[in-house]
C-alpha cells in the first residue's frame, strides 16, 4: 500500500529532509507521535530496570545486619540514582509514552500540535538520562539524594563531579519536560475532534492535561534551584553557603515546591489510566465522571500549597505546620472522592477480571494504603516520629509502585494490543500481576513495621539485635518475588510482540475513540475526522439507544485535500545531541558548552527554515483503486 | 494523487477546537512557565534581602535615575512593538521593518545600560562571589537581560526574514507570538525594577 510519497525537495537548512519510512534512520528522525510513545517506553523502561537493579543491590545490602557487599560511598550513589532514576527516568517517561501514543487518538486527532517538537522532547529527555547514568563510569554518581539537601552538594562536602552530573542531567530532564508540557497543553486545547467538549474528553485526557499544568508550574522552581546549585558549584556564589548569609532551608523550600506536585505528576497519569480500564472491565460508564474530573483538578492545584509538609521537622514553626498540615489533609479529600468513584464505577457492573482490570484493581487497594499512611504522615507529631524512618520508604513505594507503576501496567496489558497488533496472553499475564502483586506488598509491608520501630532510611547497614534483622530478610526475599514478575514480564512481551494473537480493532469493548481504528492504528490514525456527541463516544456508537446519538455519526464533507502528514527532522535529534554536549560542557569545560551552545543555536534556525513540509494521503482513495 | 505542501504556503487544513493558533498557546504556556522561573528568582533575592554580611549594599549602589531612562527605554519599545504590530497587519512593510527596527535598537540600548551598569558594580566591589546581594541580584537580572537578548534576536531574525522572501499572512501571527515574548519581558522588567530598585527608596 503505498500511502505517498514525500515531498522530494524541500528548502531543509543544511541538512537534506529526511525520508526512511522503515528502519533504524526512519526511529531516528520519526515525528509521529506512535512512534514517539514507544521510544519512550522502551527508554523509560530500560532506565526503570537499572533502577530496579540499584534497589536489588540496596536490597541484598540489607538483608542481614553487618553486610558489606557495597561500602558505604557506593551505597549513596545506588540510593541517589535509584531515587532519581525512578521519578525522573522510570515513571515520567513511561507516563510520557501514554501520553504520546493515546492521547491524539483518543481526541480523535492526527498527531500532536507540534510533532517535531515532540520529537525534540524525546531526545531531550534520552540525553538527560545518558548524562545520569554515565556519571558512574566518570568519577562517581550523585550521591546526595535525589532532593539534594545543601548544603551537602557544596563543593566542600560532595567535591567530586557528581552532583554536576545531578545538575546538568536534571536541567536538560526539565527541558524534556518542559517542552512535551507547553505541547500537550496545546494539543488538548485546540486539536479535539469536532464535538469533543471539554467534558467529554477521556479521563485520561483530563489527567493528561493536569499533569502539564502541573510540570509547566512547578518544573521552573527546581530548574531556578538547580542553576543557582550550579553557580555556587561553579562560580562560587552564595545561595546556600552558609558562611556568607546563604539558607540552606531555601534549597528546601525550592526543591520542595517542585517536589511536592512532583508526585502528583507521577500518579496522575495512573489515575487516568484506572478510570479508563474500570469502566471498559466493569461495563458501566465511569461514576461521577465531573466529580472524578473535579476531584484532579483540585488535587493538582492544592499540591502547590503543601510543600512544606516534607519539613515539618525542619523547625518552621508550629504555625506553619499546622497550616500545612491541614492543606495536606484537605488533599485527602478529592482523592478519597475518586477512590469511592471507581469503586461505584465497579458496584453492579459486569466485571472481567482481566490482566489490565486486576491492576486497576491492585491499584486502588495499594494506592489505599499509601495514601492513609500518607495522611498519618500530614500529622506533624506523627511525622517528627517516623520522618526518615523506613516507614516514609513504605509510604513511598506504596504509592508509587503499588500506585503509579500498577496504573502503568494495567494501561499497558490494556493498550498493548492497540499498539502491536497482538495479544498479551492472558494465562502469563495474571503470572506477572500475582508475581508482582505479591512480591510488591511482601517487599513493601514489612517496611512499615521497620520504620515504626526505628530504622532510619538511607543507612548502609545495621546491628543485629535491634529487631530490624527479619522485617529486613523478607523485604529482600519480596524482591525477588517482584523482580521475577517484571522478568515474566519481560519474557511475555517479547514473545506476544510476535506469537501473540492477532488483535482486532477493539478487542476488549472499549469505550473510547483509539478503539474504533485498526489495531496497530495506521500512520494517520483517523481516515476521517470522528465527530463526537457524548462522552464515551465509541460504546454509544456501538451499543447507544438511537435518540442518544447512537449509530455511527454524519460523515463530515469529503475534502480532496487529504490528510497532511508532516515531514521527518534531523533537528530534534541534534538539537538535542547539541544540548547533551552542552551539559557534558558545563561540568568539564566551558568551551565545550560553549561549542554546544552554538550547535544548538544552529539547529534551532535550521529548524526554523526547515518548515513543517510533508505531504498529503488520501487513505479513502487508495484503498478504492 | 500527492500534493506537495510547499513550504509556508499550504497551512495544513486541520480541524482545531478554539480560534487561537497552536502557536500562540504554545507561548501562552511557556509565559505561564516563565513567570514561574522569575517568581523564583526574585523570590530568592527578596529572601536573601538584608542577609548580605559583608557591602556594597543595594542602597549604597542602586543608581535609580539611570535605571529609570533605561526602563523608560524598555517601555518604549513596548509601544514600537505594537506599532510594528499594527504595520504589518495594515500591510504596511516599511513601515512594520521601522518599527521593528526600533524594537531591537530600543532593547539594544537597555542591554546597554544593563552592561554599563554591570561594570560599574563591578569597579565599586559587587560581584557574584561577594555577597549575596550580588549573587542574587546579578542572577535575577542577568537572566531578564538574556531574555531581552533573545528576543532582540528573535525580533532581528523576523525583520531580515521579511527582506529575504515574500511577507504572508502567517508573518503576522509570528510577529504577534514574538511580541507577547517581548511585552512579558517588559512586564516582568518592571517588577524587577519595583522590588529591586524603587524599593530601596521608599
Ligand atoms: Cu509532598
Amino acid at each position: 500500500m503505498a500511502l505517498g510519497k514525500q515531498a522530494a525537495e524541500q528548502p531543509g537548512g543544511l541538512l537534506t529532509r529526511p525520508t526512511a519510512a522503515r528502519g533504524i534512520w526512519s526511529w531516528l528522525t520519526t515525528v509521529d507521535h506512535k512512534r514517539i510513545g514507544i521510544l519512550y517506553f522502551v527508554a523509560g523502561f530500560f532506565f526503570f530496570l537499572i533502577g530496579g537493579l540499584e534497589a536489588l543491590v540496596i536490597r541484598l545490602q540489607l538483608a542481614r545486619p553487618n553486610q558489606a557487599l557495597v561500602d558505604p560511598d557506593f551505597y549513596n550513589q545506588l540510593f541517589t540514582m535509584h531515587g532519581t532514576t525512578m521519578v525522573f527516568l522510570g515513571i515520567m517517561p513511561l507516563s510520557a509514552a501514554f501520553f504520546n501514543f493515546l492521547v491524539p487518538l483518543m481526541i480523535g486527532a492526527r498527531d500532536v500540535a507540534f510533532p517535531r517538537l515532540n520529537a525534540f522532547s524525546f531526545w531531550t529527555f534520552l540525553a538527560g538520562g545518558i548524562i545520569l547514568n554515565s556519571s558512574f563510569f566518570l568519577g562517581g554518581a550523585p550521591d546526595a539524594g535525589w532532593f539534594g539537601y545543601a548544603p551537602m552538594t557544596n563543593t566542600q562536602f560532595s567535591p567530586g563531579t557528581g552532583i554536576d552530573f545531578w545538575i546538568v542531567g536534571l536541567q536538560i530532564l526539565g527541558v524534556a519536560s518542559l517542552m512535551a508540557a507547553f505541547n500537550f497543553i496545546a494539543t488538548i486545547i485546540n486539536m479535539r475532534a469536532p464535538g469533543m467538549t471539554l467534558m467529554r474528553m477521556p479521563l485520561f485526557v483530563w489527567m493528561t492535561l493536569v499533569v502539564q499544568f502541573l510540570v509547566m508550574l512547578a518544573f521552573p522552581a527546581i530548574t531556578i534551584a538547580l542553576i543557582e546549585l550550579l553557580f555556587d558549584r561553579q562560580v562560587g556564589t552564595n545561595f546556600f553557603n552558609v558562611v556568607n548569609g546563604g539558607l540552606p532551608i531555601m534549597w528546601q523550600h525550592l526543591f520542595w515546591i517542585f517536589g511536592h506536585p512532583e508526585v502528583y505528576i507521577l500518579i496522575l497519569p495512573a489515575m487516568g489510566i484506572v478510570s479508563e480500564v474500570l469502566p471498559t472491565f466493569s461495563r458501566k460508564p465511569l461514576f461521577g465522571y465531573p466529580v472524578v474530573v473535579f476531584s484532579g483538578v483540585f488535587i493538582g492545584f492544592m499540591g502547590f500549597a503543601v510543600w512544606s509538609h516534607h519539613m515539618f521537622t525542619t523547625g518552621l514553626g508550629p504555625v506553619a505546620n499546622a497550616a500545612f498540615a491541614l492543606t495536606t489533609m484537605t488533599i485527602a479529600i478529592p482523592t478519597g472522592v475518586k477512590i469511592f468513584n471507581w469503586l461505584a464505577t465497579l458496584w453492579g457492573g459486569q466485571i472481567r477480571f482481566s490482566t489490565p482490570m486486576l491492576f486497576s484493581l491492585a491499584f486502588i487497594a495499594m494506592f489505599t494504603i499509601g495514601g492513609i499512611s500518607g495522611v498519618m504522615l500530614a500529622v506533624p507529631p506523627v511525622d517528627a516520629q517516623v520522618q526518615d524512618s523506613y516507614f516514609v520508604v513504605a509510604h513511598i513505594h506504596y504509592v508509587l509502585i503499588g500506585g503509579s507503576l500498577f496504573g502503568l501496567f494495567s494501561g499497558f496489558y490494556y493498550w498493548f494490543p492497540k499498539v502491536t497488533g497482538h495479544m498479551l496472553d492472558e494465562r502469563t499475564g495474571k503470572w506477572v500481576f500475582w508475581l508482582m502483586f505479591a512480591g510488591a506488598n511482601i517487599t513493601f509491608f514489612p517496611q512499615h513495621f521497620l520504620g515504626l520501630i526505628g530504622m532510619p532510611r538511607r543507612i548502609q547497614t545495621y546491628a543485629t539485635g535491634l529487631g530490624f534483622d527479619l522485617w529486613n530478610l523478607i523485604s529482600t526475599l519480596g524482591v525477588f518475588v517482584l523482580s521475577a514478575g517484571i522478568l515474566l514480564f519481560i519474557y511475555q512481551v517479547l514473545r506476544d510482540i510476535r506469537l501473540g494473537e492477532r488483535a482486532a480493532a477493539d478487542p476488549w469493548d472499549g469505550r473510547t475513540l483509539e478503539w474504533s481504528i485498526p489495531s496497530p492504528p495506521p500512520v494517520y490514525n483517523f481516515a476521517e475526522l470522528p465527530e463526537v456527541r457524548d462522552r464515551d463516544q465509541l460504546w454509544y456508537q456501538k451499543h447507544g439507544p438511537k435518540h442518544h446519538g447512537g449509530g455511527l455519526p454524519e460523515k463530515p464533507a469529503e475534502t480532496d485535500q487529504g490528510i497532511h502528514m508532516p515531514g521527518q527532522s534531523w533537528y530534534p535529534l541534534m538539537t538535542a545531541l547539541g544540548l547533551l554536549i552542552f551539559a557534558y560542557g558545563l561540568v568539564y569545560n566551558l568551551l565545550l558548552a560553549g561549542l554546544g551552545l552554538v550547535a544548538v543555536i544552529i539547529c534551532i534556525y535550521s529548524w526554523a527554515f526547515e518548515g513543517v513540509g510533508g505531504y498529503h494521503i488520501h487513505p479513502k482513495t487508495e484503498e478504492q483503486s | 494523487m500527492n500534493h506537495t505542501a510547499a513550504h509556508g504556503v499550504a497551512e495544513p487544513l486541520e480541524h482545531r477546537s478554539t480560534n487561537i493558533p497552536d502557536r500562540k498557546i504554545l507561548m501562552w504556556a511557556f509565559l505561564g512557565s516563565d513567570v514561574m522561573f522569575f517568581g523564583a528568582l526574585i523570590a530568592s533575592y527578596v529572601v536573601y534581602k538584608g542577609r548580605s554580611l559583608t557591602g556594597p549594599y543595594p542602597a549604597e549602589i542602586l543608581d535609580i535615575p539611570l535605571t529609570t531612562i533605561s526602563t523608560f527605554v524598555l517601555l518604549m519599545s513596548s509601544f514600537l512593538m505594537v506599532l510594528a504590530l499594527h504595520a504589518l497587519r495594515e500591510n504596511d512593510i516599511p513601515r512594520f521593518r521601522l518599527w521593528t527596527f526600533g524594537v531591537c535598537l530600543f532593547g539594544a540600548i537597555f542591554l546597554g545600560f544593563q552592561v554599563y551598569e554591570f561594570r560599574a558594580f563591578f569597579q565599586e566591589g559587587l560581584s557574584l562571589q561577594g555577597n549575596l546581594f550580588g549573587s542574587t541580584f546579578f542572577l535575577l537580572t542577568g537572566t531578564h537581560g538574556v531574555h531581552v537578548s533573545i528576543g532582540v534576536l528573535w525580533l532581528m531574525s523576523l525583520l531580515i526574514g521579511s527582506y529575504l522572501r515574500p511577507i504572508i499572512r502567517k508573518d503576522a501571527l509570528n510577529l504577534e507570538i514574538a511580541g507577547l515574548y517581548w511585552h512579558f519581558v517588559d512586564i516582568v522588567w518592571i517588577v524587577i525594577f519595583t522590588v529591586v530598585y524603587l524599593v530601596e527608596f521608599v
